[in-house]
């Protein structure tokens, strides 16, 4: 099997990579970075966004050769050493999950939210969040939690 | 302070119950006393009777085992912390959190210090299933009362040991002090060293609302961190040493037979290990994707019958009944006066039809499981409502003792009535059985959309006559196919009949869903009240309160209009306002939506909805404000576009690309007005406030275009141009 490298939250990995494997797939069981979800394997859902060149990517239909020596960013490297990073505080303040399995997601799309608005109005919001999916229905949470980490980035 | 009465299961329960069909077992408690304590350490167990099983306190001379019928319990160690057990699971609605809030409170502790042991039938006492709005009402009053005794058997150790004046003594925040003379014990002290074991009657004395502490707080979600930082195991992310992942061959259609399969190919494979039993393919493989190229390199010929597609579908329901119409009792519905002789009496009179789609729940975690056999011992790992109804699905299915299979559930990625099967669950042990080794499956979501269940389709008949002044003196309700589910009308009616009659061959394969058919009767119910307030040329509130007497209703049709401004504003042709309500499960609520139409594009938004909701007791607002709101935006789905499409046996729409959910950009303006009974009996809140929003959106519709949608989804096909 042919083996590639990716930079997943700073760290090198040397991993097996099937042909064609999606890179939603390499990294949950070849790295085992299962923070980032499967939903649906269509890019609808938003449950398996990370973050590649700061923007955030369905991992399901990226194929993990393509971003091969790539930077990556997943649910897991965003807390740094043990403190959380402001959206994952917010999403906490806010409760704005229920069953939690969008929040992985929902947190790496809201992060690229506010890479590009650090101060996003609703609309702005709305646009870059409306591929990710919560079927618990915590939307308004969310948007109320991407609003306070926004608060607490300073004023560009 | 009076005290509340006990909650009974009430008929909804039974309903509920009735429809999954599963006994409650006896006798399955398994776990010794010696086990206990090897488990959790020394310290204090105690556990509550059933009601009317053994009533007496055991624990010395019991020899080891814990009686059977303990319905559940808490162990308190010598460590500090306070394990409590029980059989429900955690998908989302926040039990994990309330029921310890609950504990903490009767037990004058801290949420802090409590485990929850949940969903694993070695562990944890026997449970129905974590559905039916139940777990609040029944599983917390329970835990209550097993903390309340444990807090009093803790007065009387200290009192003991200090030859004290038991009633002297005060337990709180996790310590008991004697004011008098300043001696002071925390519970770890005070269990350190013991195995006792106390299992007591279903009589404790319980806190009144009014004084609690803990609980009817918005405590914060108890393991919050591990979700935002990912780092929460779903069924789907753990893994066993040397685990193989498996998938299925699924046939094109439904109701098929598997003719010929050719396997060469795949065998072939390296690591690849092909099950075939009967219909059933399965592949083992190293790893997922692997599992998924020897798959596609399998041969197979199905045979499929002809099958309803869903242009036949309600003429199906309404035709393929089984004749026999249920009246009263577990199937719902009921009959009083004369409904003949009300309508021909009766100054108006209405006759309508309503029918509500196929939908699926979609949780966003599809089904999965992971399975492992070791000394003829099968443990299962899987997202389920019911673990203890899988374990006994897997005990039939491999023929083998329950005592020899158990089930932990992890906290799951979501279920909404959704998850009560083992389907999953079978097939990961089967493959794990062919392949001697754990192996994990975790369904696509077209598997989850196809072989999954669906909410059940349904037609409803309302005919109804009302007077002069718009009393409502004839009603008669037949739900077809849907359910019984909140099919009783709440408005006072002299003359009704109400009946469900279950379709004897639905096309699709159909189960619970969140609020069962509670949303199709309500939805049925409400825009029919709605239409009959029109006949009557009254406005849709005055014409529902002229016709209740229960003041709950009452309360939470008038909450929910004053915060809305019910009445304020005139609906335009581009501006509507809807107004429905009821009462299910323990619930009452009442929902106002505004909705924005753009006839020109056939479209329509919900731009405000203002929810009342009582459900006696509130024990944690915050996450009863988040139930609340969520089953709103749920609601939006199944009310204006969410549809099963099939044909011929296959479904049309198994994806996410073609099976519209609501998304951010669907999300009205959603504002929730708690009303907090304290003197009434905590209820569940997961299903009930779900009902309101699409009778309420449809009236919208209405007040804006005057066009009556009686259909669900309401959107199907865009509205006519004006
Ligand atoms: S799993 Fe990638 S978008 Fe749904
Ligand atoms: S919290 Fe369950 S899907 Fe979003």
């Amino acid at each position: 099997m042919p083996s590639i490298t990716l930079i997943v939250n700073g760290a090198e990995h040397k991993t097996e990579c099937a042909s064609g494997e999606s890179l939603l797939s390499v990294l949950r069981h070849r790295l085992g970075l299962t923070g980032t979800k499967y939903g649906c394997g269509e890019g609808q859902c938003g449950a398996c966004t990370v973050l590649l060149r700061g923007k955030a990517t369905r991992s399901c239909l990226t194929p993990a050769e393509s971003v091969a020596g790539e930077k990556l960013v997943t649910i897991e490297g965003l807390a740094a050493n043990d403190h959380m990073h402001p959206l994952q505080q917010a999403f906490l303040d806010e409760e704005a999950f229920q069953c939690g399995y969008c929040t992985s997601g929902m947190i790496m799309s809201a992060y690229s939210v506010l890479l590009a608005h650090p101060h996003p109005s609703d609309e702005e919001i709305i646009q870059y969040m409306d591929g990710n999916v919560c079927r618990c229905g915590t939307y308004p949470r969310i948007m109320a939690a991407i609003r306070r980490a926004a608060q607490g980035a300073k004023k560009p | 302070m009076k005290e509340l009465a006990p909650v009974r299961p009430t008929d909804n329960d039974m309903q509920e119950a009735e429809q999954h069909a599963v006994e409650p077992l006896r006798h399955l408690f398994e776990v010794n006393r010696r086990d206990l304590f090897k488990l959790l350490g020394a310290g204090l167990v105690v556990g509550l009777c059933r009601p009317g099983a053994f009533a007496q306190e055991s624990g010395r001379g019991r020899g080891e085992e814990i009686p059977h019928d303990v319905a559940s319990w808490l162990h308190i160690g010598g460590d500090g912390w306070i394990t409590v057990f029980t059989g429900k699971v955690e998908m989302g609605q926040n039990i994990r959190t309330s029921l310890a809030q609950q504990v903490a409170e009767e037990l004058r502790t801290r949420i802090s210090l409590i485990k929850m042991i949940m969903g694993d039938t070695d562990l944890t006492p026997f449970d129905l299933g974590t559905f039916g709005s139940r777990s609040t009402p029944q599983m917390g009053s329970q835990l209550r009362k097993v903390a309340a005794v444990a807090r009093e058997i803790l007065l009387d150790m200290a009192a003991q040991r200090w030859h004290a004046e038991r009633s002297s003594l005060v337990a709180h925040n996790g310590v008991i002090t004697n004011p008098s003379t300043k001696e002071s014990l925390n519970y770890a002290e005070l269990t350190h060293g013991q195995k006792l074991v106390k299992v007591v009657a279903d009589d404790a004395v319980l806190t009144p609302a009014t004084q609690w502490h803990v609980a009817g707080t918005s405590a914060p979600k108890v393991d919050g961190k591990a979700f935002v930082t990912g780092l929460h195991k779903y069924t789907s992310d753990l893994t066993q040493p040397g685990m193989l992942h498996g998938t299925i061959l699924r046939p094109k259609a439904f109701n098929t037979t598997l003719v010929s399969l050719d396997a060469k190919e795949a065998e072939k494979l390296p690591g690849i290990k092909v099950v075939r039993d009967g219909d059933f393919v399965g592949i083992v493989a190293p790893d997922p994707h692997a599992a998924l190229n020897a798959r596609e390199a399998l041969k197979a010929e199905w045979n499929a019958p002809t099958q309803i597609s869903e242009p036949a579908l309600f003429d199906s329901l309404r035709q393929g009944t089984d004749g026999e119409s249920r009246r009263g009792g577990f199937g719902g519905g009921r009959e009083t006066g004369s409904v003949q002789t009300a309508m021909a009496a009766a100054a108006k009179t209405l006759s309508q039809t309503y029918t509500a789609a196929y939908i699926q729940h979609a949780p966003l975690e599809p089904r999965a499981a992971v399975a492992e056999w070791e000394n003829n011992k099968l443990t299962v790992w899987t997202g389920t409502q019911r673990p203890f109804g899988v374990r006994e699905e897997l005990s039939a299915a491999f023929h083998i003792p329950l005592d020899q299979v158990r089930v932990i559930v992890p906290d799951t990625g979501s279920a909404y009535g959704g998850k009560h099967t083992g389907e999953c669950a079978v097939e990961a042990a089967r493959l794990a059985k062919a392949a001697g080794k754990p192996v994990k499956l975790v369904w696509t979501r077209q598997e989850e959309f196809t072989w999954a269940y669906f909410r059940p389709a349904g037609v409803i008949d309302v005919k109804s006559g009302i007077a002069v002044d718009g009393t409502l003196v004839a009603w008669e309700f037949h739900n077809y196919n849907s359910g019984p589910a909140g099919i009783n009308t709440p408005y006072n009616v002299a003359n009704q009949k109400i009946e469900f009659h279950p379709a004897k061959n639905p096309p699709l394969r159909q189960g619970s869903y969140r609020g069962l058919a509670a949303t199709a009767n309500h939805f049925a119910r409400e825009s029919h009240m709605d239409e009959l307030a029109h006949l009557a040329g009254m406005d849709p509130l005055a014409f529902r309160l002229k016709n209740i007497t229960d003041t709950r209703l009452r309360a939470a049709f008038e909450v929910a209009a004053q915060r809305f401004g019910w009445g304020k504003q005139k609906a335009t042709p581009t501006r509507g306002f809807g107004i429905a309500g009821g009462f299910e499960k323990g619930g009452y609520l009442a929902t106002c939506a505004e909705v924005a139409v753009d006839r020109s594009m056939g479209r329509v938004k919900i731009v405000r909805v203002v929810q009342s909701f009582d459900c006696g007791a509130v024990i944690n607002p915050n996450g009863l404000r988040n139930q609340i709101s969520g089953a709103i935006v749920q609601g939006i789905g199944g009310a204006l576009f969410e549809a099963i499409h099939f044909d011929n046996g296959r479904i049309g729409n198994p994806y996410f690309a073609d099976y519209r959910l609501p998304r951010f950009s669907d999300v009205p303006q959603i504002e929730v007005e708690l009303i907090d009974r304290k003197d009434q009996p905590s209820m569940g809140a997961g299903e009930t406030p779900l009902m309101g929003l699409a009778p309420a959106v449809a009236g919208a519709i209405f007040s804006a275009t005057g066009i009556r949608l009686r259909s669900l989804p309401l959107m199907a096909k865009p509205l006519p141009a004006a």
